[in-house]
């Protein structure tokens, strides 16, 4: 089934992906933690505009100066746009990893997949639990 | 989170230091140790412009000496020069005292056991005895190696548990000269003994960052205060592991079990430089016929610098490609915070080692356009 969603809601993953979900588009990221983590990012290889993936691929790759880190699809469909001011500015994912440092869009094709995922507080809740 | 249990681990006499300064910890070595305190980047940039206070206490300093002890006689030295270049293809018996060389431990077929710094003892009246300071991962094995070949012959007095830090920079030299005067007289890769509050230490002008500093060898409770007292100076702050390596990396200075390891001579790993003349000319250190077979006639692959030509950065094990064809191998590669790109060294074809040569880099699966690169990244920042 395809599950519209008709107000903007935002879900987090266990690796740290931020999914904002509207109508059936779903905008991905990493999270503010993530983004501390990984500390400063010098590149960003985001998914190619009209591939599909399924939840669980290898979707993006982010570098450190320290390392790469794999991005995994949070839902599974079509990616329909990716973030190209990336590619010159890398550290917008360190300055604002919630807004201008998204990562694709995708058309998503089963809007249950959302439903493992955490809301907000949950997520909150999880980090506090690594610290 | 850390994969190797904490408590097999050993620390250094700074980690509740790095652990109150709120470091991020990791294994390394055997050891718990500070990979990043503020992060690497700015680790990077402040270590380029001011001064940055290592801990390099997981490495293996020591000290081998005659079995008849030191005395002042210039053939003490020449007789414990002899035995460490049994394994050694450096010169170190025309060391003048407090002279510290880099080397390399080699096996019988040229390979490269270790990369360490051995110095001359300052004192001439410590001659027969050297300071030696080998690679934290390997120092079990070098040891035992030292051991064995020197049974008999000569002491090994192992002095890991010492702090040995290093304070780098181009501020290095204004700060440590209040704690260590005279120490700014010395020259690159030369030692001092000094008295800090009454502690014994050995002062040596080097380094692993391309900038100008020191190394301090200091026990254990003297080191802690000097490292909390350094890091009250505005111009001092601490730096992890992380920083170390861009560092190193940016300076193309080599990282031993990546950039060179026993499968790998010191001609292929660009440092026949330290093969002194002598040695060559007796050919007596081990390894000989195929290290000067090499110098002869060239060695069929050679570490080089790389530059990614574009933004990604091409990480350990990448695959190095010229049409199609694999000529080589990533050995580092990540970003440098100075050169605000994407460095790299490896091991290339010797027919495509010439800089400018241009080459791919197989980053996931998509070939990266790159080429071979002069090395250092950055111009060395040492006191001639």
């Amino acid at each position: 089934m395809t599950q519209k969603f008709t107000q903007q809601v935002t879900f987090y993953t266990e690796d740290h992906e931020w999914v904002t979900v509207h109508g059936d588009l779903a905008t991905v990221g990493i999270t503010r933690y993530a983004a501390d983590q990984l500390g400063d990012v010098v590149f960003v290889e985001t998914p190619e505009v009209g591939k599909t993936v399924k939840k669980g691929d290898e979707m993006a790759v982010v570098e450190s100066v320290k390392a790469a880190s794999d991005v995994y699809a949070p839902m599974s469909g079509e990616v329909i746009d990716a973030n190209g001011a990336l590619a010159d500015a890398p550290e917008k994912v360190n300055e604002h990893p919630e807004t201008e440092g998204w990562f694709c869009v995708i058309k998503f094709s089963d809007g249950a997949e959302t439903e493992g995922l955490m809301d907000k507080d949950a997520y909150y809740e999880y980090c506090k639990g690594l610290a | 989170m850390a994969d190797q249990a904490t408590h097999d681990l050993r620390q250094t006499p700074l980690h509740g230091l790095h652990v109150s300064l709120g470091a991020r910890m990791v294994p390394f070595a055997g050891y718990d140790m500070p990979v990043q305190f503020e992060g690497v980047k700015p680790e990077h940039l402040w270590t380029r412009e001011h001064a940055g206070l290592f801990d390099v206490s997981h490495m293996g300093p020591c000290f081998l000496t005659l079995k008849e002890g030191p005395s002042g006689s210039e053939d003490a030295h020449k007789a414990i020069a002899a035995l460490i270049e049994e394994v050694v293809p450096s010169n170190i018996a025309g060391l003048k005292p407090g002279q510290a060389r880099l080397t390399t431990l080699l096996n019988d077929d040229g390979g490269i056991l270790d990369d360490l710094i051995i110095t001359r003892l300052p004192d001439e009246k410590q001659n027969g005895r050297l300071y030696i300071v080998v690679n934290g991962a390997v120092k079990a094995q070098d040891w035992a190696l030292f051991e064995k070949q020197f049974k008999g012959r000569a002491v090994l007095q192992p002095a890991d548990h010492r702090v040995l830090m290093a304070l780098q920079g181009p501020e290095a030299v204004e700060v440590f000269k209040d704690e260590f005067p005279g120490c700014e007289a010395l020259g690159f890769m030369k030692a001092m003994l000094a008295a800090w509050e009454g502690a014994e230490c050995m002062v040596s002008r080097c380094g692993y960052t391309g900038e100008d500093g020191f190394e301090i060898l200091i026990p254990a409770d003297a080191g802690q205060t000097l490292a909390a007292k350094l890091l009250k100076d505005d111009r001092v702050k601490p730096i992890g592991l992380g920083a170390r390596d861009s560092l190193r990396l940016e300076a193309g200075l080599c990282l031993y079990g990546h950039d060179m390891d026993a499968t790998r001579t010191p001609v292929e790993a660009d440092l026949q430089w330290v093969i002194q003349k002598s040695r060559r000319e007796r050919a007596d250190f081990p390894g000989a016929a195929k290290i000067l077979d090499q110098l002869a006639n060239g060695p069929a692959e050679k570490r080089v610098g790389i530059r990614p030509l574009e933004r990604a950065p091409a990480r350990e094990g990448t695959e190095i490609q010229v049409n199609g064809e694999t000529v080589g191998i990533v050995t580092s590669g990540g970003f440098g915070p100075t050169v605000d790109a994407p460095v790299a060294m490896g091991y290339i074809r010797a027919d495509l080692a010439e800089p400018g040569t241009q080459i791919e880099l197989m980053v996931r699966g998509k070939a990266r356009m790159a080429e071979v690169a002069a090395l250092p990244f950055i111009e060395h920042n040492y006191k001639r």
